[in-house]
């Protein structure tokens, strides 16, 4: 083997794949809520007019850019990458703690959450299936194209907002979201902080504040997020 | 102080094991390893097996007495190993569990003795120093800045027990092998091998079959020497300098 096979294969190795790939996936976050929020109506630039007007565009825009285009297939490979070196990670470490479990066993951690910590497989494979129907009920539509269309000053773009707006009526939808955003809080909770220490970024100054901002994130970005779907089912 | 014992007991390698109850009477002030004593003392008059278990030291620094006391390797008492817990930290009537330590890579050999030499030859792949270092008058006069000497001190507290691997729920070695890459790599005689060092040691790791790291910190929260999760995030970043700026292949 090469050494920098020898290298992606250690278990460091290993670990900083999950932690580069995971702040990618923690940034595009951030910029998927801002494309969600503008399917808020006091969010978007024309409160009074299309409900799904802002929402569509940015849709449209995000589909087109090519320069998005590119980056958003090193989305779908960190997503794959994250989620297979993880399963691998999740059942090599089960291996090396052996059948043998203990009768007892106290879990104590220092500075972080010690649910998150030690639970970052099952969040994992939560947010993987709901990734999975997610992709499925919009990324796929919006990319093999059975949607309405919507014209907007004499331009046809695809009407997602129809079909979020339609997902969202359903409560035992919204609620399977908002229980992700949960899961995917959880996740973030411990991976944000996670990934910095795995790529040996430990430090008395900046350490503390990393750790703020992980939580910070962990909380507000799925809060974000949850909110939009909670508000479109009781005031839209 | 009269207590209840429930013992993991396992006659070899092979063979199945469980858990026996035994009662014992126990005196506050003694070690949990001397109320072990006095259980096997009774059990020995009654011709029944004793409680394999290892000790050495009895003084907290070889990190032999590897055992998980309710739930927690070396028992409930923060930077304390199971030989220097002392009874009075529990209850008269109390029922203690007491397990062997749990990892693929620490198979039980007998009762709660598990072996660890996975350990030791991870030190043999290269926690050491081969260059020559001189005498005593020699090290004391390389310079090294107190901070420095500090940090490199506190790694060196490892006593390399396996408390980390037996707390992590990955089984992971990570927070020993941290602590014996860092104990070198602050002091100017460790760092002329410290690339090799960090790659050499993280093979012998994975080829142990220990569990990768998460980021978890039972480790920290359980390590008798009270190594931080630091050494770790040092480990990491001598690993990747090692790995992928250096020219040293491991
Ligand atoms: S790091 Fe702590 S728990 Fe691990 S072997 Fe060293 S002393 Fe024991
Ligand atoms: S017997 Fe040596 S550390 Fe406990």
């Amino acid at each position: 083997m090469s050494w920098f096979s020898d290298f992606l294969t250690s278990s460091i190795g290993r670990k900083v794949v999950m932690s580069l790939t995971g702040l990618f996936l923690i940034l595009f976050l951030l910029v998927h809520l801002a494309g969600n929020l503008q399917l808020l109506p006091f969010l978007a630039h024309d409160p009074a007019g299309d409900p799904g007007k802002a929402f569509n565009l940015y849709s449209k825009f995000m589909t087109s850019n090519p320069l998005i285009k590119t980056v958003s297939y090193l989305l779908y490979a960190s997503i794959l990458i994250h989620a297979i070196q993880g399963w691998l990670l999740w059942s090599k470490n089960r291996k090396a703690r052996g059948n043998q479990g203990y009768a007892v066993k106290v879990n104590k951690v220092v500075g972080t959450n010690s649910f998150a910590a030690s639970n970052m497989g099952w969040l994992g494979t939560i947010i993987f299936i709901f990734l999975a129907i997610h992709m499925y009920q919009f990324w796929l539509q919006m990319k093999l194209g059975h949607l309405p269309m919507a014209y907007y000053d004499g331009v046809e773009v695809k009407n997602l907002y129809s079909i979020v707006a339609e997902a969202y009526e359903s409560l035992g939808y919204v609620i399977f979201y908002v229980v992700s955003m949960v899961v995917i809080a959880y996740h973030l909770n411990h991976g944000f902080q996670s990934a910095f220490q795995t790529l040996g970024i430990n430090h008395h100054k900046y350490t503390p504040f990393i750790k703020w901002v992980g939580k910070a994130y962990s909380i507000l970005v799925p809060l974000g997020f949850a909110i939009i779907p909670i508000y479109m089912y009781f005031f839209m | 102080m009269k207590l209840t014992l429930k013992i993991w007991r396992q006659k070899s390698l092979k063979e199945k094991g469980r858990f026996e109850t035994y009662k014992v009477e126990a005196n506050p002030h003694m070690s949990f390893l001397e109320m072990l004593d006095v259980l096997n003392e009774e059990l020995i008059a009654k011709k029944e097996e004793p409680v394999v278990f290892e000790h050495d030291c009895r003084e907290g620094i070889c990190g032999t007495c590897s055992m998980v006391i309710n739930g927690e390797p070396h028992g409930p008492m923060g930077g304390t190993t199971a030989c220097q817990l002392h009874m009075r930290h529990f209850k008269d009537g109390e029922t203690i569990v007491i397990e062997p330590f749990r990892a693929s890579a620490f198979p039980v050999m007998k009762d709660l003795a598990v072996d660890r030499s996975a350990l030791d030859r991870i030190i043999q792949a290269g926690g050491y120093i081969s260059v020559s270092t001189g005498a005593a008058q020699d090290a004391n006069a390389v310079p090294i800045d107190k901070d420095t000497a500090g940090h490199s001190f506190d790694a060196a507290a490892c006593i390399g027990c396996g408390a980390c691997v037996a707390a992590c729920p990955n089984a992971s070695a990570m927070l020993f092998v941290s602590a014996k890459v860092s104990h070198l790599a602050l002091l100017p005689q460790g760092k002329v091998e410290a690339k090799r060092r960090a790659q050499a040691m993280v093979k012998q790791m994975d080829l142990e079959g220990f569990g990768m790291c998460s980021n978890i910190t039972a480790c920290e929260a359980e390590c008798p020497k009270g190594i931080s999760v630091e050494n770790i995030a040092r480990l990491n970043r001598e690993y990747l300098s090692s790995a992928l700026g250096s020219e040293t292949v491991a």
